[in-house]
């Protein structure tokens, strides 16, 4: 575990410009891949306790399957975004520094460790703090052009953040006074179905809700992600607001196993179906593609809140199977957030090659792009399966698993909104593949030449989303690791 | 009526007041005005916790404080990152309000480039 201490070491040393990243990027990667190849290994959570101090009073690192995969997929997407973003933020030849480059590779940097801190954060409050190194590294990113639009989008968003994080903290100071601790660990010993518990994980949740977007508070979203330069798009969308998703899971799953009811689980898994339906919908009517992108984000995070009905329910105990379905449902959820993390990245990593050669990214005006750039279209058009949940991408994989759960513990009604997003989310990419791939009525002049180097990128990360359908449809032995909780809240 | 509980009952109060002006209002500095109203309010919570598990014969339990302290620091910083994106909207735009058209408009206002 002292490696994933290095692994935020080196995120954070990596300050000063494009080459201390670039050299961070290689380096973060091995660390994170050592750290799941342990865990893979020993099939142990790790556990480091920072300065040799125990909880209660010291703070704990845990490291469990949940947090290998992702601090993994983190380190894939952002490497591949530095290489993506190479070329667009480099200090000019000629020229001791420039604001965007610079401020660009230290917050990918701090965006990267505020990842990694709350994958392997092991109490609330250091969630907290690495909750709020994201948001502070994300929302400068919203606004790196600094035009009006991108300035009221970044307040917007710290605004909706900020009320987060503070309910968020709220919550944490309720859990303080009733039980003494915010060690997770601790916490789900102590934990009892009582008022201040039920007031404090509903602020947390609802808090925590804003920050990921899901349906009634997304509002922020699409004009932030949509305004960023790709590079950071790709960022926000795949991996910012899967941050704030995983503090949900842990609080839900990891800190009170034993409260998740009937209630709780499936007003958290309508909210995600309305967000399904809603965001597909809005992306279907956007005249921009990376507004479209956007709005497709909102829908995705849609599905990754079915984890909890379906991870987690009495009705899995009625049938008697429970810890089957309850186990795909999981490795399903969490599938889904690896798989729309990559695709959404290639996804919007295209998208702003497209807008860079045709000079604006109107779905209308894509006639004849598919022959121009024919490697960034076809990434986009891979991204899009997985989003789609066609076969072989890991959105499929994902989709399945979830779907299969739906069906054997009688939640049919979560079936049904699955395959109407999978129908509407086909609909919103072939409504850019189809203009994409037509020819042109007059030849095409791009803008500006795109490096194969780039296309390429864009195109291995959407690969990478395909080969993620490669994963075996039944429940995850490393997603296991560290996780006897869904059995104990099963049974109960 | 001990001194905790009225403290307790300010702090509810002041989240509540906070709460409510970050919603209500449509400006953004007023909204973060509110915010900070409503980071006092949890910031008292914080010392009321404090204060209620005091032991060992101390005046306190000194974790929240230690928590207090963060959690101003963040919040000192994040009204302060909020500010200057407000300026710098102001210096840009010429007007410190949020727009009130709905994002979900597709005339592509805001859209990428």
């Amino acid at each position: 575990m002292p490696a994933a201490g290095v692994v935020l070491a080196v995120a954070l040393g990596g300050r000063n410009a494009q080459r201390t990243a670039l050299v961070a990027m290689p380096v973060g990667l091995c660390l994170a891949l050592a750290v799941a190849a342990d865990i893979w290994q020993t099939r142990t959570p790790l556990t480091y306790h920072v300065g040799g101090w125990l909880p209660p009073l010291g703070i704990a690192l845990r490291a469990d399957g949940l947090s290998a995969i992702m601090t993994v997929t983190t380190a894939v997407v952002i490497c591949a975004i530095g290489l993506f973003a190479r070329q667009g933020f480099t200090v000019p030849a000629g020229t001791a520094d420039a604001r965007a480059p610079t401020v660009f590779w230290t917050l990918l940097m701090g965006v990267w460790a505020g990842l990694n801190a709350v994958w392997f954060g092991g109490d609330l409050f250091t969630l907290y703090v690495a909750l709020e190194l994201l948001t502070f590294g994300a929302v400068p990113l919203v606004s790196l052009d600094g035009r009006a639009e991108t300035l009221a989008a970044a307040l917007r968003y710290l605004l909706f953040a900020l009320l987060g994080s503070v309910l968020y903290l709220l919550g944490a100071a309720l859990f303080y006074g009733a039980y003494g601790t915010l060690d997770i660990a601790l916490l789900s010993a102590a934990v009892r179905a009582e008022p201040a518990v039920w007031v404090a994980v509903a602020l947390m949740t609802v808090g925590l809700i804003a920050k990921t977007a899901l349906f009634p508070l997304h509002l922020w979203l699409p004009p932030a992600h949509a305004g960023a330069p790709a590079a950071a798009s790709a960022l926000l969308s795949a991996l910012v607001v899967k941050g704030s998703f995983v503090l949900i899971v842990r609080i839900w799953f990891d800190a009170i196993p034993n409260l998740l009811n009937h209630a709780a689980a499936q007003t958290l898994g309508a909210l995600g179906a309305m967000a399904i339906v809603f965001g597909s919908v809005l992306a279907l009517r956007q005249a921009r593609l990376k507004l479209m992108i956007a709005y497709s984000t909102i829908a995705q995070i849609g599905y990754l809140f079915f984890l909890f009905p379906l991870a987690s329910t009495p009705a899995a105990v009625a049938t008697g199977t429970a810890e089957t379905w309850a186990g795909i449902a999981w490795t399903g959820g969490v599938l889904q957030l690896v798989s729309h993390a990559v695709a959404k990245a290639a996804m919007f990593m295209a998208a702003g090659l497209i807008a860079e050669a045709l000079g604006h990214d109107r779905i209308a005006g894509l006639a004849g792009i598919g022959r121009a750039l024919p490697k960034t279209v076809f990434a986009f058009g891979l991204a899009g399966m997985s989003l789609m949940g066609l076969p072989p991408s890991g959105g499929f994989v994902a989709k399945a698993m979830l779907l299969v759960a739906a069906v054997a513990e009688n939640q049919w009604w979560w079936a049904i909104v699955i395959l109407a997003g999978g129908l509407l989310a086909a609909g919103y990419v072939f409504r850019v593949l189809t203009p994409a791939l037509t020819a042109a009525d007059k030849p095409l002049t791009l803008q500006t030449e795109v490096s194969n180097g780039r296309q390429g990128v864009v195109l291995a990360l959407a690969i990478c989303a395909l080969l993620l359908g490669l994963v075996p449809l039944r429940p995850s032995l490393l997603l296991e690791v560290g996780r006897h909780v869904p059995s104990v809240a099963l049974a109960q | 009526m001990s001194g905790a509980t009225l403290y307790g009952l300010c702090s509810a109060a002041l989240v509540g007041l906070g709460l409510f002006g970050a919603i209500v209002h449509p400006q953004p500095l007023r909204k973060l005005l509110a915010f900070n109203l409503l980071g006092g309010g949890v910031f008292l919570q914080f010392g009321v916790i404090a204060r209620r598990g005091a032991a060992a014969g101390m005046g306190g339990d000194p974790v929240p404080q230690a928590m207090v302290i963060t959690g101003i620091v963040v919040a000192f910083s994040a009204t302060a990152l909020a500010v200057a994106l407000l300026l710098r909207l102001y210096e840009v735009s010429g007007s410190a309000t949020l727009s009130t058209e709905t994002p979900m408009s597709s005339d592509g206002k805001g859209g990428g480039r």
